[in-house]
């Protein structure tokens, strides 16, 4: 079964490779029909297919609440029946009541199956209790109520690793929502700090440093003692890597708005002393995970940390490389950036959060991944073929041409990685839809799994040299970056952090609030893609047609104007997570340190084994 | 044997291993080679002055908004006569300093024009000056920040002697009674953009366009020459300076509508400035000629949008006038 798909994949990929992939030098395209150029046309399809799960996901949730209604229907009918009650005569009822009389006064001892003991909850397994159950304002979720034995050191750095990343979530699209602003209004400010050239880079590096890598790290510690049974190798380190990585962003942040920059290279804006307190933190992190590891109560090594370990050794060598200055004169740093920021995504990002997923959907779902084999197949091509494909964001430019084919060919090949990926995701939440509507963590499972393929492939579908065209140097592909680090990389880490710390704080957020944050921020995140999607392909129209540069500007306002109000919900979305993050770890300072904790009971420990087991056996 | 999933030692060693051998074939050798490349005979180092202006270019970060790179496709024949090669980048994208690296200059957006021959296209002081300040002096429709902090604001009695004055219009100064003088800053950062030329190619250029498949230039139908688009052609080499609307910007660019020169019936005067720029009225900035820039039929085009455009009235120029007049310049030049 697996086999045929992966052969189906395979030959899809081979049908569309000689059409574009190998094609030689194309000379300006005929505009009149683009709209039905591959490339647009599997843009479009995978938007579609993200329309059609949100509207998937609302009628789920729409016909529980029409189960609801349906409840009060039946009221009525008793009404109905109580009417009729009336019209009998009075023998009738007489022989009725005297039937029920009898039936009524006969009497269990109430203590039949129990005892005569007063009812008491003393475990708290009763949680929710509601006053109007047919009339709640959103339909209840599942409550997590499993609380997980977690060491209280352990507890406390995931607790600030996240801590630390919400702050730099909020910061970080603060200052992307100001950005955004200053395309309607370019005139909000003339400070020299605040000025959009220096700004934009600390939006980049304050959600991809300050935001993403710390979660990705806090969870990731999460994981990486959880599948190896056993501690963390060093709590110290994990406190001195947030010390650093903390710092590092937070000085990077002052001096990238004071205009001291590293040369303006994605994601590399860091001078090299500001970036290797980054690496030195990561370097840390690297060698705490693998110890663990290397000390793990198992024989196997769970899928996750493959990825992990891979993320982490991956970005090193990454950065080092990025930073190292003898190849980098001339075009040599052309070279350098498009690997540097291609691979910042593709093997830090994507690589730590897969592994992430890897841990966390099973576990919410409470069952094993679907297979383990294709998460090792994801995982070798991920490295093959990713490594590979920097320089599609320099096609048509003075690189050489060999270069750029390679990095096609192969953005082609990266549907392989993403389509296992997405299918073990997807066969593990099969039988498990139903779960969708009564959790809160499940939905930003989904989007981010359906982003990953649609994201990812349309990644693909934009390398090629005929999508170049219309859409390179446009705003389309600020909408493809936030579709994937946003849509991808943000929504899964939203359904982890929701997925574990109610389970190591015993606190859980309020549902709405966090219902209102999924919400705004998909919309959000929709009208921001969409519409620079639209603008940008008719930016890139209007170059092709030669029209002149200012007419693109005139064009794109209106496009800028739903960006912004796009950006403004997601960034509203965002603190509502951060009041969300608040509400589930403010009792964790009162948690008593009771010995247990440290040592948990023996019936505890053979359960997480047998939980740990489970995980790693798939077919 | 591979017992990955058991051996964590050999699961990172083989992914890092990996990992860095794909490195050096796709990044480091690659990178190496192309290090290599060097200058073309006609290229000119930067003088101490412009490389000032690069280091400004560079902490304002204005590669977010601009690139430079002419793609070799011909949509990008715009920004420049030839697709970029990498020894245009010989002299710019050197390391910094010991803190900073050489200058992503290439760029990955185009929110704003191509940077690559702006030194050609548009060669005034007066005009990077005052779109520095605030762009939309210049141009109404742009976002682009202005860069109040690279100028300063002085009382008249102030003023020295070598300060560089930029005519300002009145309403776009806060405080009515000081003028706006061009830092140092401001004046290495022109003379850097104003350095920003595509090299002449030696010999025949190796590199060019990818031709269009489209619109096969509509060549002469029955005799008749068709002129290019002239609006557009307005639009993308002499708007910036005097408006779309042909106003001009008074203290900088003369007003085009209701000029006595192009309203005359005679276009030679109007040609030959579009040729060989102008420089005559001191209250007005200096306008540099077009004549390497445009051809006989791109000139005619645009005389003839400025003859019967905004109230303007005169007969329209042909493409033979203009070939006399060019030849008539190029004996002068002799």
């Amino acid at each position: 079964m697996k086999n045929i798909k992966f052969y189906i994949g395979l030959l899809f990929l081979i049908t569309i490779f000689p059409k574009e992939v190998w094609a030689q030098p194309t000379p300006n395209p005929d505009t009149a029909n683009w709209m039905t150029s591959p490339g647009i046309v599997g843009t479009i399809l995978l938007i579609v297919i993200v329309l059609v799960i949100a509207i998937f996901i609302l009628t789920v949730k729409a016909s529980g609440y029409f189960a609801q209604l349906q409840k009060s229907g039946e009221r009525s009918k008793k009404n109905e029946f109580n009417e009729r009650l009336l019209e009998m005569d009075e023998a009738e009822i007489g022989t009725i009541l005297e039937k029920r009389r009898k039936a009524v006064s006969y009497q269990l001892t109430s203590s039949e199956l129990g005892s005569d003991l007063e009812v008491e909850d003393s475990r708290g397994i009763i949680a929710g209790v509601t006053h109007e159950p047919n009339n709640p304002l959103v339909d209840e979720k599942k409550k997590s109520p499993i609380t997980l034995d977690t060491p209280l050191p352990l507890k406390k750095i995931i607790t600030w690793y996240i801590g630390a990343s919400v702050f730099w979530l909020v910061f970080g699209t603060l200052i992307g929502q100001y950005l955004g602003m200053k395309f309607v209004w370019p005139e909000m400010d003339s400070i020299s700090w605040l000025s959009f050239g220096r700004l934009r880079p600390v939006h980049t590096n304050a959600v991809f440093w300050g935001w993403a890598s710390l979660t990705m790290i806090g969870l990731g510690h999460f994981v990486i003692t959880r599948t190896s049974n056993n501690t963390l190798y060093s709590y110290k380190l994990a406190w001195w890597a947030w010390w650093l990585m903390n710092a590092s962003v937070a000085i990077g942040t002052l001096f990238l708005m004071s205009g001291i920059n590293n040369g303006g290279g994605e994601y590399r804006e860091y001078i090299w002393p500001v970036a290797l307190l980054f690496a030195i933190g990561m370097v840390i992190t690297f060698y705490n995970f693998y110890q663990t590891v290397a000390h793990r109560k198992i024989e196997e090594i769970y899928i996750s940390n493959w990825y992990l370990l891979g993320g982490l050794g991956w970005t090193i060598i990454l950065v080092v490389i990025g930073y190292l200055p003898m190849y980098q004169d001339g075009l040599g740093e052309t070279v350098i950036q498009g690997y540097y920021m291609h691979q910042g995504v593709g093997m830090w990002f994507m690589t730590f959060t897969l592994g992430l997923i890897y841990y966390y959907l099973p576990s919410s779902l409470n069952k094993p991944i679907y297979s383990y084999s294709l998460g090792v197949l994801a995982f070798w091509t991920q490295m093959l073929f990713y490594t590979l494909i920097g320089t599609h964001h320099f096609v048509f430019s003075p690189l050489p041409w060999w270069l750029q084919t390679v990095a096609i060919v192969f953005s082609a090949g990266m549907l392989i990685p993403v389509v296992a990926g997405t299918t073990n995701f997807l066969m593990t939440m099969r039988g498990s839809w139903n779960e969708i509507t009564k959790s809160y963590v499940l939905p930003f499972f989904l989007v981010g799994v359906v982003f990953y393929f649609v994201g990812s492939a349309q990644g693909s579908l934009q390398a090629f040299r005929f999508t170049n065209f219309i859409w390179h140097f446009t705003d389309f592909n600020v909408a493809h970056s936030h579709m994937t680090m946003y849509g991808i990389i943000t929504f899964m880490l939203w359904a982890c952090v929701y997925a574990i710390l109610p389970k190591i704080t015993g606190r859980e957020p309020r549902q709405i609030f966090v219902g209102m944050h999924f919400w705004m921020a998909f919309i959000g995140l929709f009208a921001y893609m969409v519409s620079l999607m639209v603008g940008g392909s008719m930016k890139g129209l209007s170059w092709i047609e030669g029209e002149p540069f200012i007419q693109s500007v005139i064009l794109m306002q209106p496009f800028w104007l739903w960006r912004a109000i796009g950006g403004t919900l997601m960034f509203i979305s965002h603190l509502l997570f951060a009041y969300n993050f608040y509400d589930m770890t403010r009792g964790l300072k009162k948690i008593p340190k009771s010995p247990d904790q440290k040592n948990p009971a023996p019936a505890d420990a053979g359960r997480n084994r047998l939980r740990t087991k489970n995980e790693i056996t798939t077919n | 044997m591979l017992d990955f999933h058991k051996n964590h030692k050999l699961l990172v060693g083989t992914a890092l291993f990996g990992f860095l051998v794909l490195s050096i074939l796709v990044a480091l050798i690659p990178a190496f080679q192309i290090q290599k490349t060097q200058p073309l005979p006609t290229m000119e180092a930067f003088s101490e002055e412009e490389l000032k202006g690069l280091r400004i270019y560079v902490e304002e970060n204005c590669m977010s908004c601009h690139t430079q790179q002419v793609r070799n496709i011909e949509m990008d024949n715009t920004w420049g006569n030839r697709p970029s090669i990498p020894s245009d980048y010989y002299y710019s994208k050197q390391r910094q300093d010991v803190w900073r690296q050489s200058p992503s200059l290439l760029g990955s957006e185009r929110t704003g024009p191509d940077l690559t021959d702006v030194g050609k296209r548009q060669p005034g002081m007066e005009w990077h000056l005052l779109h520095l300040y605030n762009p939309r002096i210049v141009v109404k429709e742009s976002i682009m920040p202005s860069y109040p902090w690279l100028f300063e604001l002085k009382e008249e009695s102030k003023i020295k002697e070598s300060d560089y004055l930029v005519p300002v219009p009145r309403k776009f100064i806060n405080s009515s009674n000081k003028k706006v003088v061009a830092s140092q800053k401001a004046l290495d950062l022109v003379s850097y953009l104003q350095s920003l030329k595509q090299a002449e190619m030696p010999k025949n250029p190796a590199v060019s366009f990818i031709p269009s498949s489209k619109e096969n230039k509509p060549t002469a139908n029955a005799g008749e020459a068709v002129l290019p688009d002239g609006q557009k052609l307005y639009m993308n080499n002499c708007a910036a300076c005097h408006q779309a609307d042909g106003s001009g910007l008074p203290g900088a660019f003369p007003a085009l509508a209701g000029s006595a020169i192009i309203n005359d019936e005679n276009p030679e005067t109007l040609i030959r400035i579009i040729m060989e720029g102008y420089d005559a009225r001191p209250e007005y900035g200096v306008m540099s000629g077009f004549e390497e820039i445009l051809s006989d039929e791109e000139i005619a085009a645009i005389a003839n949008h400025e003859r019967s455009s905004w109230g303007n009235n005169a007969v329209a120029v042909t493409p033979d006038k203009v070939k006399q007049i060019r030849v008539f310049v190029k004996s002068l030049q002799q």
